[in-house]
């Protein structure tokens, strides 16, 4: 399996993703030119943090013109994983693979930090994997499981019409909520003042995952925490059982 | 073309040009200069360019050692080797007058200059580190207006260094910052910043290969930041408000692209000599590259990329616009530049090209508008030996009022320079680059450098109190403890990069306290192995009421071996010792406990022993060497009482401890918790280590005690039949929200 990490220009997490995925899980990874006009190849897709197009008009709302993204909508069609981190979140928003919005932190002021993320749904394609950490001990997702992972943003703050939220919460499309030490949603955990805590959420489909805590700061013990892994690893597995089950992934439908 | 000004002797003043570096500049031309010569001068021979008060001082430095591939002074930063091939480039540079009059923009482009500086060098950029200093914030009451100005200049700056900082996804990791009067209306923004390379991949400024093309890289030029370095060598004044156009404007996204796209021509084997276009701009790069090859540029105005139209050659070659790099180019390699610049949507244009006469030659189109002996330019600056007069010594501090600890360290703990500052670091994406070891707020910032699997230490010192009252003593400690700081952080010191901020040198007490820091600097570099890779000088630091504190704020970098040595200062757990490595102290003088408790700057600052303190970092390393330490901190400002407090509530997870110093019964309270006597660390160990943790000690002659264990929800301090309980819950309160506490006051 082949992963790919867009570059736009201004990502700047593209390096640390780049290495996790290659240096960590081994992957076969390749960065992929925001110019380029075709992820047909890669299993796994992976849309970097950073201020594409330096955050000018919106966070994300030039990046989603880039030619990249008509074949990123493609093949989200056709089933393939894809990951926004942080302003890869937000392109996926502005690209309306990801339904909502992120929009201004709501103390305004940029936040860099290590937060709790609450696993709200341990079935989906990212968030259901065991990993093993460096000291032996096993990470094994479920439902309520908390995973320390640093946020840093100043447009973290998730928003959507009732509606859409309403169908959110139905389908189990929110993967990550902040939460307290003890699993609780309250206000103080909350870094950006999100609408029902709100850190990550998966399209209806599920195989689109947006969050804005970074994973692939999370992935080594000398950096504080693993837990970022179990997203990736899930996204792994995965993508080997599909193809497994169904051939060469990208070649369906 | 003509709508020149004539040269006139008020137009030479007002260029800052003294008639004695007018006749120099006479005899280097022999001729007149005109208005754009006049200009580029101006701004070669400021202080900020060429230190030419600064520049005899600044030999004194030790910058040699086995591990220096590239020398202070000889590039845009020092390199230093890491091992394995690999090695680092840094440096630290102020941005402290565009930030007194436009704090924001000011502190942006500090930032993003310091990161150009860095990967000219053929670096990749890893981290950032600042030293900030302001005037007071905390307090109301007469002088509202003051402290309100100085609220709105620290969080313009590090909203500035956070913009930057965040965009281009360099990570700020630590540094330090203090509140003083004498910073009013003059606050000083340094920032560090430390890249990366292998050592073949070294890049160098000069224009060498006559007939190599000259290609402009980078923004456009506009009409900011019109002779910024001349203004940045004049003291700061009532009218300084006027000069807020030679204050530059930031585009950290533009950075972004000109730092993927140079690191990708560098490694494309096409560059010849790089440039960053900082200070001076286009006239600084194009002499100094000339000068350091000894060869001669001409470029042409009319190629180089502008954002308006009208630009006079003055204008254009004293632009300051950021983003900007010049790039001497292997003939018939124009190619690979050409793609590169067009891949990442930079302007990029061919201007020149490298001669062999000697001359910076300006045209535009078939008009020569400057033609100046290149070397002359850039390395003929007049040097100057300014007077020097002592300041009467320190007189001690004399006796205190008594007052109760109880209250005197919470009121400590708030001060904001003592306080935590993560209101600050919130703001800054301390993470990005997936490398950070240890969370800003620790002894030193800790990270792992990726690419090189090296763990790397730094550290940002300076306690200008005692640089006031002692400026030779005040700079030993100022290396000191930043040595002590990596130590404690488990690494061993590899070099120094240093920004000498201090006042007009030319009054004689400002130039003496600048030189007593410089030897004061130098000696303590040499004690501890440490040379000097670069830096900067930032003089001019006035306010109406007078010079600055004399301010030798000092980088250091170490490297750690393993990352089990990786220390820091928080407690761990319940139940384990805690030692006292060096004397308990006595010395008040210069203390923050006299200032903050007494309002008295006054006394003999602590005075610095080498042998001892050299010793306590060797017994220190070699105690976390061989597995014993579990946390370890230096006493500095508010001392023993203040440095406990932050092992006992720095992390997420506090614990208390129980002291006991019934050994110094007869000290006096306040001398006991709150002297800032050097060479002092606090460390824990398992009980069961304690007493050999001790006997090593002991036996490397270090004075070493255990002074209590950890454990509880109160910090303790018994001393005979003297006892001090505080409640963590508050002391962290205290600590915590003290800086968010005055910032966000409505």
């Amino acid at each position: 399996m082949k992963a790919a990490v867009i570059r736009f220009p201004g990502s700047n997490c593209d390096q640390d993703c780049y290495h996790v995925l290659k240096n960590d899980f081994g992957l076969e990874t390749e960065y992929v030119w925001h110019k380029e006009a075709s992820v047909e190849q890669f299993d796994l897709i992976l849309l970097p943090g950073g201020f594409s197009y330096g955050d000018y008009l919106r966070c994300g709302a030039i990046a989603r013109f880039s030619p990249v993204m008509r074949s990123v909508t493609a093949e989200t069609a056709r089933g393939k994983l894809i990951i926004g981190i942080c302003n890869g979140f937000q392109i996926l928003c502005e690209a309306r693979l990801l339904p909502g919005a992120l929009i201004r932190n709501n103390s305004l002021h940029f936040v860099c930090e290590f937060i709790e993320a609450r696993l709200e749904n341990m079935e989906t394609a990212f968030t259901h994997s065991e990993v093993t950490k460096s000291d032996g001990t096993l990470l094994t997702a479920r439902t309520g499981l908390l995973l320390r992972l640093p946020v840093a943003h100043g447009e973290g703050n998730y928003r959507a019409d009732p509606d859409t939220l309403r169908e959110l919460n139905r389908n189990n499309q929110i993967v990550l909520r902040y939460s307290d030490s003890r699993g609780a949603l309250t206000g103080d955990a909350n870094p950006n003042g999100s609408t029902e805590n709100i850190a990550g959420i998966t399209n209806r489909a599920g195989n689109v995952f947006g969050l804005m805590p970074h994973p692939e700061r999370a992935c080594d013990p000398l950096l504080g925490s693993e837990d970022g892994k179990l997203i990736f690893q899930s996204a792994i597995e995965s993508v080997m059982k599909k193809g497994r089950s169904s051939g060469p992934i990208g070649k369906r439908n | 073309m003509n709508s020149d000004p004539a040269i006139t002797p008020e137009l030479i003043a007002k260029h800052g040009i003294t008639p004695d570096e007018y006749e120099r500049i006479l005899s280097i031309l022999g001729r007149t200069p005109n208005f754009t010569e006049l200009g580029i001068f101006s701004v070669m021979w400021s202080e900020h360019c060429s230190y030419k008060n600064s520049k005899p001082e600044l030999r004194k430095f030790p910058t040699t050692g086995p591990g220096v591939l590239v020398k202070a002074g000889e590039e845009n930063a020092g390199v230093i080797d890491i091992g394995d091939g690999w090695a680092i480039a840094f440096k630290m540079e102020s941005h402290n007058h565009p930030s007194a009059i436009e704090p924001f923009q000011g502190a942006a482009t500090g930032v993003g200059g310091i990161i150009r500086d860095i990967f000219t060098m053929g670096a990749r950029p890893v981290f950032s580190l600042n030293s900030l200093r302001f005037g007071p914030i905390s307090g109301n009451g007469s002088r509202q207006e003051a402290i309100l100005h100085n609220r709105r200049l620290f969080s313009g700056v590090v909203a500035g260094i956070a913009h930057y900082g965040n965009c281009i996804g360099i990570p700020t990791i630590g540094g330090e910052i203090y509140f003083d009067e004498s910073y009013e209306g003059n606050p000083l923004v340094n920032v560090f910043c430390l890249g990366v390379l292998r050592h073949e991949e070294i890049a160098r400024g000069g224009a060498v290969g006559v007939g190599n093309p000259v290609f402009y890289v980078g923004a456009e030029t506009g009409r900011d930041g019109l002779a910024g370095a001349a203004f940045a060598s004049r003291d700061l004044t009532e009218e300084s408000k006027q000069d807020r156009p030679a204050v530059q404007v930031g585009d950290p996204f533009r950075e972004k692209l000109l730092l993927e796209a140079c690191l990708e021509l560098l490694a494309s084997g096409a560059v010849a000599g790089i440039q960053d276009m900082g200070a001076a701009g286009l006239t600084c790069s194009t002499c100094e590259t000339a000068s350091r090859a000894g060869t001669g540029v001409e470029i042409d105005l009319e190629k180089v990329p502008k954002r308006e139209p009208g630009m006079t050659p003055y204008e254009i070659m004293l632009s300051e616009s950021q983003e900007r790099m010049l790039i001497i180019v292997t003939k018939g390699k124009e190619q690979p530049v050409r793609d590169i610049f067009e891949k990442w949507d930079l302007p990029y244009a061919e201007v020149g090209v490298v001669n062999d006469d000697g001359m910076m030659r300006v045209r535009v189109g078939p008009q020569i508008v400057a033609e100046i002996p290149a070397q002359k330019l850039a390395d003929d600056a007049p040097i100057y030996s300014r007077e020097a007069t002592p300041r009467p010594a320190p007189q001690a501090l004399g006796p205190l009022p008594e007052t109760d600890p109880l209250e005197a360290l919470p009121t400590l703990l708030a001060h904001p320079t003592i306080a935590s500052k993560n209101w600050v670091y919130r703001q800054y994406d301390h993470m990005v680059r997936a490398g950070t070891c240890v969370l800003p707020g620790s002894d030193a910032a800790v990270f792992l450098v990726r690419e090189a699997n090296k763990i790397l230490a730094a550290t940002s010192d300076c306690n200008a109190i005692y640089c006031s009252l002692d400026p030779r003593e005040g700079a030993r400690v100022a290396v000191a403890e930043a040595a002590r700081n990596l130590a404690c952080s488990g690494a061993r010191p590899l070099a120094v990069t240093d920004n000498l901020n201090f006042g007009n040198p030319y009054k004689p007490e400002n130039f003496w306290q600048l030189r007593e820091c410089v030897e004061g600097l130098a000696e303590a570099c040499r004690e501890f192995n440490t040379p000097v890779t670069g830096g900067n000088v930032s003089l001019y630091n006035q306010n109406p009421a007078g010079a600055i504190d004399p301010t030798p704020t000092v980088g250091m970098v170490g490297i750690i071996d393993h990352p089990n040595h990786i220390t820091t200062q928080a407690f761990k757990k319940a139940g384990d010792a805690i030692l006292l490595l060096g004397d308990i102290g006595h010395e008040l003088g210069g203390s923050h406990y006299a200032k903050v408790i007494h309002g008295r700057k006054a006394g003999i600052p602590p005075r610095l022993d080498f042998a001892k303190e050299k010793a306590l970092h060797e017994t220190l390393r070699s105690l976390i060497r061989m597995g014993f330490v579990r946390s370890a901190h230096d006493c500095s400002e508010g001392g023993v009482a203040v440095a406990l407090t932050e092992c006992c509530i720095s992390s997420d997870e506090p614990l208390g401890a129980e002291i006991d110093l019934s050994a110094f019964e007869s000290v006096p309270a306040d001398v006991l918790l709150f002297n800032e006597s050097q060479s002092r660390v606090i460390i824990t160990v398992r009980r069961e280590n304690a007493a050999a943790a001790l006997a090593l000690a002991q036996w490397r002659g270090i004075p070493a005690r255990r002074i209590g264990f950890v454990g509880g929800q109160q910090l303790r301090i018994k001393s005979g039949s003297r006892e001090w309980p505080w409640l963590l819950k508050d002391l962290r309160e205290k600590w915590w929200n003290s800086i968010r506490g005055w910032m966000e006051e409505t």
